[in-house]
Parts: C-alpha cells; structure tokens; sequence
C-alpha cells in the first residue's frame, strides 16, 4: 500500500517534472517532436531506475565510513558511468534500440531529474524498496510531462497566431505552467 | 568619452556584453532553468543561489581553462563533473555552516548546480578554448547575466506571493497573496512572460513554434 501511494504520488501530485521543476533543459529542448519526446522519456526511465538502484548500496556504504559529503561527487560519477555503459552495451547487444535513443544518453548524464532523485532519497530516509519504486515512478511522470508537452507543441505547429516574441521557448513556458495548475490538481489524490 | 568607445571594442566588453544581453544563459539560450524556476519563490533563495553559481562558473571554467591542455579529448566530460562537483560541494558546506536557513530552504537544489547546464555550458563552449584571463571574465559574465534574471523573477513572485522583498513588507495590509505564485506555475507563467519581453526588446526570434 505504501508503495502503490509512492508510485502515484510520483507520477502524479509529486510529478518532478511540473511541481518540482527538474529536468527542464532537456523537457524544452526535445519536446518539439513527439516521437523523439517519447524516445527520450523512456531513456530516463531507464537511466533513473537503474542510477537510484546503484546509488542507494553505495549511499549505506557512505554512511558507514562516515563520508557523505562525497555523496554528490560519487553519485556523480555513478551516473555518468552507467551511462556510458549502458550505451556501450545498447551499442552492442540491441543496435536498433541504440538507434532509437542512442543520442539521447550521454545528454542524460547532465539530466538534473537523475541527479535529484539520488538526493531525494537521501533526504526522505527511503528504504530500498522505496528507492526503486520512487525513482521508477519519478522517471514515468517525466516522461509524461515531455509527452504531454510534446503533443500540445505539435498541434500548435499548425497555428500561425503566437506572438512572435513568445514562439519557441516562451509558449513552452506558457504551456507547462498551465500543465502544472493541473498536476496541482492531484494532491491529495491517494 | 574616448575611452569609453575604445572600451566597446576590446575583448573584454564583448565577453561581458555577450554574457549579460546578447547571449543571457536563461532568456536567450534557455539554459539553468531548473533552478531558476524551482528557488525564485523568495529573493533571498535566489540571491544565494545566484552568487552560489556565479562562484562554481568562475572556479571550474579557471580550473578547466588551466588544465584544457591536459585533460584528455575522450574523459572531458567526466574531468569537467569531478571539477564542477568539488567547487559545489564547497558552496554546499559553505552555506549549511554559515547560512543554515538558508541552506534549508535551497534543499538539494545546491547540488543540482553540478548539473546546471550553464556551469558545463561554459566549460565546453568557452573554457577549453580560451586562456584563464578571458575564462574568468566570460564565467562572470555568465554568472551576472544568471543572477540578474533569478532576482527579476524572484522580486516578482515574492512581492505577489508573500508581499514581501527581500522578507521586508512591501504591500499594504488589505493585500491578498496569492500564493500560486509561490508555487510551480507561478514560476512558469513569470518565466514565460519574462522571456517575452526581453526577446521584444532585444528583438530574439525563434522561427519554428
């Protein structure tokens, strides 16, 4: 039950992407195609899972020799290093799922979200469970955020009456303000 | 009056320029927004936050400038994290033992500079090239042009969240807060309108929607 409220909770009233305000660079950068919106979303679902799950033991391991204020710096490397791995192995194993989202992991590694789940769970004294469960949903509301974005900016496309300073990065601002007033929406939901 | 043209065209005043107008990290190129979205609900948040990455900008673009020709093409980007990640774990233990509410209120959002795009932005863009003089100026012109932004929006959303600047009271007693501007959208539409505005002004367009 307490993991079921985590998972919503993430993905919905605790959406890190509309209330906490994370992941931003790449939220605006890609989400002006819906396809490569996808690809990207799925890509941080992976990378967040799998980054939380690594980090969490090294985090215990920290605490236990009394190092944390390294943690920033480790988790750092962490991330930056399962990336490049998980490229290599795409590359490798799966060249047409490299082909999909290949471009998008090393942009990853400078992805506050995957960063920011890492101190979160810190912060909220998760247990393991909890962690993978969080961050798993942490990523899906991510990806829900770009996606929705993605589709409201296709169909603007088709619109020729934006003023001319707000086109491009301004109405995307526009757009998630009015998404977030309705993430807002599901507080209290579970 | 003499000097001062002469100034205009020396490489330090286009490097300033560039960092505070022409090419601000937050309006024109849209970079670092997280922060600058996340902590501009109080000036205070955003006046540490500003100096707090002005600060890691300057040290790791000197440190990366100072080492471009030592640090291999293929591990660039892990030496720039390692760099970046020492200079803000400073600011982190800086602000909890000298400004802890401060350091309450800012949370994790201290770390993410690591990941703040402007910081890696400036490294790859200008420190590798360039010697440490140049860096220096350029990761303050940056940082300025940053700082500038964060306490505009966060004068905004403070006065009308809270009716306070700078935790002074700026409006009457009768004023209603309105405290979805505390909160993400307020961030957003403040944002938005923002960079509407200085693109009229400096006359930035995107093309494509």
């Amino acid at each position: 039950m307490e993991l079921i409220k985590i998972l919503v909770d993430s993905i919905l009233s605790q959406n890190i992407a509309l209330v906490f305000i994370l992941g931003m660079c790449p939220l605006i950068a890609i989400s002006n195609n819906l396809k490569n919106a996808f690809w990207m979303g799925i890509a941080v679902v992976f990378v967040v899972t799998l980054t939380a799950a690594i980090n969490y033991p090294i985090y215990q391991l920290l605490l236990k020799t009394n190092t944390t204020n390294l943690a920033l710096l480790i988790f750092i490397i962490t991330i930056a290093a399962t990336v490049q791995f998980l490229e290599m192995f795409l590359e490798k194993f799966f060249p047409t799922l490299y082909n999909a989202f290949g471009i998008f992991l090393p942009l990853i590694t400078v992805n506050c979200v995957v960063l920011a789940i890492s101190l979160f769970f810190v912060n909220r004294n998760y247990n393991f469970g909890e962690t993978v469960v969080y961050s798993f949903g942490s990523g899906l509301g991510w990806m829900l955020a770009i996606i929705l974005l993605a589709g409201l900016r296709e169909r603007l496309k088709e619109r020729n009456d934006i003023p001319r300073g707000l086109k491009g990065k301004g109405i995307a601002f526009i757009i998630l303000g009015i998404l977030a007033l309705a993430f807002i929406g599901f507080t209290g939901l579970i | 009056m003499k000097k001062w043209i002469r100034l205009k065209y020396t490489k330090w005043y286009n490097i300033l320029k560039d960092g505070i107008s022409t090419n601000n990290p937050i309006v024109i190129s849209v970079l670092g927004i997280c922060s600058a979205l996340a902590i501009t609900n109080k000036v205070s948040n955003a006046l540490a936050m500003g100096i707090g990455v002005t600060f890691v900008i300057i040290a790791s673009s000197a440190v990366i400038s100072l080492l471009r020709n030592v640090i291999p093409s293929k591990v660039r980007m892990i030496a720039y994290m390692v760099i970046i990640s020492v200079f803000v774990i400073a600011v982190d233990m800086f602000l909890q033992g000298f400004f802890p509410t401060i350091a309450k209120s800012l949370g994790a959002y201290v770390g993410l500079i690591i990941t703040n795009c402007i910081v890696m932005g400036r490294a790859e863009a200008f420190a590798v090239k360039n010697p440490l003089k140049y860096t220096l100026v350029d990761g303050f012109a940056s940082g300025l042009g940053y700082t500038i932004v964060l306490l505009l929006v966060a004068s905004v959303r403070e006065i009308l969240a809270f009716g306070t600047w700078f935790n002074l009271p700026v409006m009457s007693q009768g004023f209603t807060t309105w405290t979805i501007m505390a909160m993400a959208p307020g961030g957003f539409f403040v944002l938005g309108l923002f960079v509407w505005i200085i693109r009229e002004l400096t006359k930035y367009y995107e093309e494509a929607v």
